[in-house]
């Protein structure tokens, strides 16, 4: 199968990849360093997901994104430097400060926000969805949650309404494996995506350690949201090679609470990074997207840098249009 | 007497509780490893069959609760952060709050919902806000948030064993604060407020952290000889409202400190003192909270927002001296 993909594509996949991981460590390098304020929950090992599937969307599809949504953001088009500025809570930053990592927002490519609530992002996906069919327009709207948010309310309802709406959203739940610090199976009964029968809407389960085949279940999906044909359920299982938040220990008293390092080392040989890198015939233009990621990341770190923080007053902005 | 952390002291409340009654269960976010430490090693204790992990479905398990405690059984569900309440406000407002009331006063809801609440070290405006307010106009549910280590235990005991739905606030800049807790077995009242310190120049009301902010605010203004009366309310509903009126008529002077967005405890607190003390009153009341804005992430803007020792001191000043 591999051998028929185009070259192009397969580099594109690469390079948003790269970029997220090489965002993400940057950004756990400055967090241990003291330069970023709040919380981080990063998405290192899962960026096949939101490559895959962003791969397939226009700057006017919509996303919805969570709590680890910093791969969402940049899969989807958001720059790495107005970003890495309101991590470290400046005024250059997409929310000016005011939001920080879990609420990055950038909606002038279609990026409605990470969200802190688990959840919370479906029903806004859902009503992006709701849009597109009001304005006659051929829009998608994604939805990215984890396996914890499938057991939310917002969950069940979003597929129904999406469903009897025949809306064009795709669900994409990415199952890594934890609830926050609870082994999936012990919180989450049976399989996601097959929860999607019950709804009437196609459910697909990937394996998230390959982004060509998750690029081809969200192909299908987008192609189906876009005729018109309604919701599609994605199920992308693969794990976060990383702590559910940074500095995760002070919160659970220590390393190795709720999984083995055995357990995350095999996990992490699935790295997707790695498996696409050996798939691509194109050792230069490998490296030369490598250079120009590390280029990118080194100047998004000096845009946060220089950033001025906020006045104090700008606190009261923004609250009403 | 033993000198521990706001959160120990839960923790032993909650394990006392769990011994004393083998109804009482321990469900919620993540309890096992005890993300804020309230549940701190008390699944290898107990066991998985009174206390175990539930998943994200904060309205169903709050919900579930309310079914579990009509039926003769004593949740203690951990919501892990004051927010989700928001998540699970059906259940709390609608159902928790008023299914004895329309029952004719058959339902007896013996249940406790707890979280963190409050905003420290920029968590962001979904993680960051202090929702009992909203729960003050709940009519059957009362609301609690103590400031020191033997109130929260003492009240924590006391809300396990309370009849009623309570919401069980947990002061998260005040986790790490240490003080006495009795060594033999107390609990403290719900619905009495407690002076913190005495004084006859200006009444701070306060609750949860703003307690510590009007402590310390205390000891600024008395070096200025203003000797400021600190009264924790320490239950939000029932309000002990005598005991603020009667402070109140004492030094005529009332400053209100909420971290909370208005209306709220300062609101009231003050609408209270107005109807019932305001002949007494020899300065208008200035209040301290937080302006309705969501809290911000960047940390000026955080501390730009938040109440502080400062900001309680200066309404102090501006209550005692006139306007400045
Ligand atoms: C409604 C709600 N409940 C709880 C939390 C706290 N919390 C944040 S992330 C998280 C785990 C979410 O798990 P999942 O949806 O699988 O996403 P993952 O963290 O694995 O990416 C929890 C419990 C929250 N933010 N919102």
């Amino acid at each position: 199968m591999t051998a028929t993909i185009d070259p192009d594509l397969q580099l594109r996949l690469y390079r948003s990849m790269r970029s997220i991981r090489s965002f993400e460590e940057k950004v756990a390098e400055l967090f241990y360093a003291g330069r970023l304020p709040g919380f981080v929950h990063l998405y290192v090992g899962q960026e096949a997901v939101a490559t895959g599937v962003c791969a397939n969307l226009r700057d006017d599809d919509v996303i919805t994104s969570t709590h680890r949504g910093h791969g969402h953001l940049i899969a989807k088009g958001a720059r790495l430097d107005r970003m890495m500025a309101e991590l470290y809570g400046g005024i250059d930053g997409y929310c000016h400060g005011k939001g920080g990592s879990m609420h990055i927002a950038d909606f002038s490519v279609g990026i409605y926000g990470a969200n802190g609530i688990v959840g919370g992002g479906l029903p806004i996906a859902v009503g992006a969805g709701l849009a597109a069919r009001v304005h006659r327009s051929d829009r998608v709207a994604v939805a990215f949650f984890g396996d914890g948010a499938s057991n939310e309310g917002t969950f069940g309802e979003s597929l129904n309404l999406a469903s009897i709406w025949k809306l064009p959203v795709i669900f994409v739940c990415e199952n890594n494996g934890f609830t926050q610090f609870t082994p999936t199976e012990q919180l989450t009964a049976g399989i996601i995506a097959e929860r999607a029968k019950g709804y009437d809407v196609p459910g697909v389960v990937v394996e998230a350690d390959d982004v060509i085949t998750v690029h081809e279940a969200a192909r299908q999906a987008v192609a189906r949201a876009r005729s018109g044909a309604g919701p599609t359920l994605i199920e992308a299982r693969q794990w976060r090679f990383r702590a559910h938040n940074e500095g995760e220990e002070a919160f659970i008293g220590g390393e190795w609470k709720y999984r083995t390092k055995e357990a995350l080392e095999a996990a992490m040989q699935r790295d997707p990074i790695e498996n696409l890198r050996l798939q691509i015939d194109d050792p230069d233009g490998v490296a030369r997207i490598d250079r120009a990621v590390a280029e990118a990341i080194e100047a998004a770190v000096a845009f946060g840098e220089k950033s001025p923080l906020p006045p104090p007053e700008a606190a009261l902005d923004d609250l009403y249009a | 007497m033993a000198v521990i952390t706001i959160t120990e002291a839960m923790r032993d409340a909650i394990g006392e509780e769990l011994e004393r009654d083998p109804n009482v269960i321990v469900y919620g976010e993540d309890v096992e490893l005890s993300v804020y430490g309230a549940q701190n090693g008390l699944v290898e204790r107990f066991g998985r069959e009174r206390i175990w992990n539930a998943p994200l479905s904060e309205a169903t398990f709050v919900g579930a609760g309310l079914g579990a405690a009509m039926s003769g059984v004593r949740p203690v569900i951990d919501l892990m952060i004051g927010t989700f309440t928001y998540v699970a406000m059906d259940q709390l407002y609608n159902q928790a709050a008023k299914l004895r009331y329309m029952s004719g006063g058959q339902a007896k809801m013996p249940v406790v919902v707890m979280c963190v609440c409050g905003a420290r070290g920029s968590a962001a405006a979904q993680h960051s806000d202090s929702p009992y307010p909203l729960f003050m106009s709940a009519s059957g549910i009362k609301v609690v948030l103590p400031s020191t280590p033997a109130d929260a235990k003492g009240l924590l005991k006391a809300s396990i064993r309370d009849d009623n739905p309570v919401l069980f606030f947990e002061p998260l800049s005040l986790l790490g604060e240490k003080g006495e807790v009795p060594d033999e077995e107390f609990i403290v009242p719900l619905g009495r407020a407690d002076i913190k310190r005495r004084g006859d120049t200006v009444t701070i009301v306060g609750v949860g952290a703003t307690v510590k902010m009007a402590l310390e605010a205390a000891t600024t203004l008395a070096a200025e000889g203003i000797e400021a009366e600190v009264v924790d309310v320490r239950t939000l509903r029932p309000l002990d409202e005598n005991a603020i009126l009667e402070s109140v008529r004492k030094t005529g002077r009332l400053v209100v400190a909420d971290e909370a967005r208005q209306p709220g405890l300062a609101a009231e607190v003050s609408a209270i003192a107005a109807e019932r003390a305001f002949d007494t009153l020899r300065a208008p009341v200035a209040r301290v909270f937080t302006p309705n804005v969501p809290v911000p992430f960047s940390p000026p803007l955080e501390g730009a927002v938040l109440p502080s020792a400062e900001k309680v001191a200066a309404a102090a000043r501006r209550v005692v001296n006139g306007a400045t």
